[in-house]
């Protein structure tokens, strides 16, 4: 019965938790009960991850009604992969919420803090299991409107000016991708995701079609962050509470990459989106631009989770070249930097919320001498960062060798020398960080303790995972080269 | 002229510009807010406008009836519009904390204010 019905529960389980969290009174409870819910939804996914792999993809009929008419869920090895992630990160994140938030928003605002935090989940969980394009566009918006609630609680009042920032811009986003599928629907008159992907070929020159292409980029591009329409990203990642830098780093934008690789390959097409349109062409140097002005950019900061905000933009345009290289191998770098590096970035908040929580603060002041006395914290964000620099024998390195080979497969060699110079930077960025851990002169008028178990702990989970998927790679590429398959085959 | 025949796609591009226009061009919060508002509407149109079919009737099964409109967009749109007022009110209690915060709701004050606290910082 339950398993039956995962696909729906994976979705509906978070939605109705939000409501009760703010019914359950207190903080403590209401984070007790996102916590069960989280990790529910973590072995939920699991088990979906689980079913595909033995029996092929789920559909899955909301209230039975059949697929054009009603909404379906689609859950195949791709989405499966991004569930287990979302999902994953979230449950990482539980643990360390409760004395992050405890430390950073005031206690009457707690439960709904959770309640919000909910609803992101839910939104982003909507986004990747629904087959229905509208449904994708409803389940964006509940996930962004929570995220801007989220950010705004930040304590500094610059808080408030990025969340607004980031409404107006998520909103245009939002507002492309869903003029994007009204034309789709004007051309085709369905919305779910496979009959479009039936029916488009037919249409492939019509200029609706190719409008609603365009709407649809775009949109998507706004969403993830991908330069130059990444401006909201590096306020809204700074004075957002510890907790959701560190859930948005891991899960927002990769949900957002997802969907664009969905619509790419799973509903257009490789034969349409990159074949017949030069999108590969605008792709590829935007996304080169972003590697290097944003690692650029993250040596010059001053504040050590802005800096990390630039670094996630630069490896978003690692994961859009996957993308613009359009082969097999690309697009399994793609997805593995995908997954890999919402381990990394996730890692590494949470070690800052720590040093958020003992020191009151994340610039390189703030932090100076900080290896002695928070020991367990800055060994997981040195791991975290060494994966970000693609060391072998981390996470980082297989998406980045895989990236390096897809590019040249296709003979493109300078990308691959972008590769190297861009993980040089980011050995810089990240060395300035591990300088004054290690090197710089405490402050020794002040004590500072190692912050709390929980939050250590789920910092070295994540961290551990960079190395454990970095040492046993089967799993992780396996699967996403299974997804790339799978979406090159699609359209041919 | 046939350019003319389908004016109601016009009208959405228009207004739709119109809505886009404001978004980038006010440093006003709230006004952002209303072009945002425009905007999102022109999209309602857009749908409403695919909804209709020529010779068609409200969709209402009747037997003189042979044709009728599509009722899917409208359905989609009211989807939509709770959406947009969602993202309306949130806006505007941003603005409202934003200028208990600030003192002000115009975009350059506020990065003047910013500049300023990051140089002496």
């Amino acid at each position: 019965m339950i398993a039956a019905n995962l696909a729906a529960l994976q979705v509906a389980v978070p939605l109705i938790g939000a409501p009760l969290c703010t019914l359950v009174g207190r903080g403590a409870r209401a984070w007790a009960l996102s916590l069960i819910i989280t990790w529910a939804a973590f072995a939920m996914a699991i088990g979906l991850m689980v079913q595909v792999a033995s029996d092929g993809s789920i559909s899955y009929m909301m209230g039975d009604w059949p697929a054009p008419w009603g909404i379906e869920y689609r859950v195949d090895i791709f989405n499966a992969f991004v569930l287990l992630l979302v999902t994953g990160v979230a449950s990482a994140v539980m643990p360390f919420a409760y004395h992050s938030v405890k430390a950073e928003i005031s206690a009457d605002k707690h439960r709904l803090f959770y309640t919000a935090y909910l609803l992101t989940f839910a939104g982003l969980l909507g986004m990747t299991i629904t087959g229905d394009a509208f449904n994708a566009f409803v389940f964006m918006e509940i996930s962004s409107l929570s995220s801007y609630v989220l950010i705004s609680l930040g304590r500094d009042r610059r808080a408030l000016f990025a969340s607004y920032q980031y409404l107006v811009l998520g909103t245009i986003g939002a507002t492309f991708f869903v003029i994007a599928i009204g034309l789709l629907y004007i051309a085709t008159g369905t919305l779910n995701m496979a009959d479009l992907a039936e029916r488009l070929p037919a249409l492939s020159s019509n200029t609706v079609v190719i409008a609603a292409y365009a709407f649809l980029i775009v949109g998507l591009s706004l969403k993830l962050a991908l330069f130059p329409l990444h401006l909201w990203l590096p306020n809204a990642y700074t004075f957002a509470p510890s907790v959701v830098s560190a859930l948005l780093a891991g899960t927002a934008t990769k949900v957002g990459v997802y969907l664009l690789l969905r619509f790419m390959f799973g509903v257009f097409g490789v034969d349409f989106s990159i074949g017949e349109h030069p999108v590969a062409g605008l792709l590829m140097p935007l996304a080169m631009v972003a590697a290097v002005s944003c690692s650029l950019v993250a040596i010059t900061q001053v504040n050590v989770k802005r800096l990390l905000a630039y670094s996630s933009l630069a490896q978003i345009g690692y994961i859009v070249l996957g993308i613009s290289l359009a082969n097999e191998t690309g697009l399994t770098g793609a997805v593995v930097h995908l997954f890999n590096h919402a381990l990394m970035k996730g890692a590494m908040f949470i070690a800052l919320g720590c040093i958020m929580l003992r020191v009151g603060g994340t610039d390189f002041e703030h932090i100076k001498g900080l290896g002695k006395r928070m020991p367990l914290t800055m060994v997981a964000f040195v791991l975290a960062g060494l994966s970000l620099i693609g060391i072998p024998g981390t996470v980082g390195f297989v998406s980045k060798w895989y990236l390096v080979l897809a590019a040249l497969e296709r003979d493109l060699w300078p990308i691959a020398v972008i590769i190297m110079i861009t993980s040089l930077m980011a050995a810089v960025y990240i060395w300035r960080v591990l300088e004054a851990a290690y090197f710089g002169e405490p402050d020794t008028s002040i004590e500072i303790k190692e912050a709390p178990w929980p939050m250590v702990s789920a910092a070295w989970v994540l961290a551990a995972a960079c190395v454990l998927f970095g040492l046993a790679t089967d799993l992780t590429v396996g699967t996403a080269n299974e997804a790339a398959r799978m979406m090159l085959g699609a359209g041919s | 002229m046939e350019i003319f025949s389908r004016y109601a796609y016009w009208v959405v591009v228009l207004v739709m510009m119109i809505g886009f226009y404001i978004v980038i061009d006010r440093g006003n919060l709230v006004k952002k807010l209303i072009g945002l508002n425009i905007f999102q509407t022109a999209v309602f149109l857009l749908y409403i406008s695919a909804g209709k079919i020529f010779g068609g009737t409200a969709p209402i099964i009747d037997d003189d009836a042979e044709l009728y409109s599509n009722p899917l967009p409208h359905v989609l749109i009211l989807t939509a519009i709770v959406v947009g007022v969602a993202t309306l009110a949130l806006g505007l209690a941003l603005v409202v904390r934003i200028k208990e915060a600030y003192g002000t709701v115009e975009e350059d004050e506020i990065q003047a204010i910013e500049n300023r606290e990051e140089n002496s910082a």
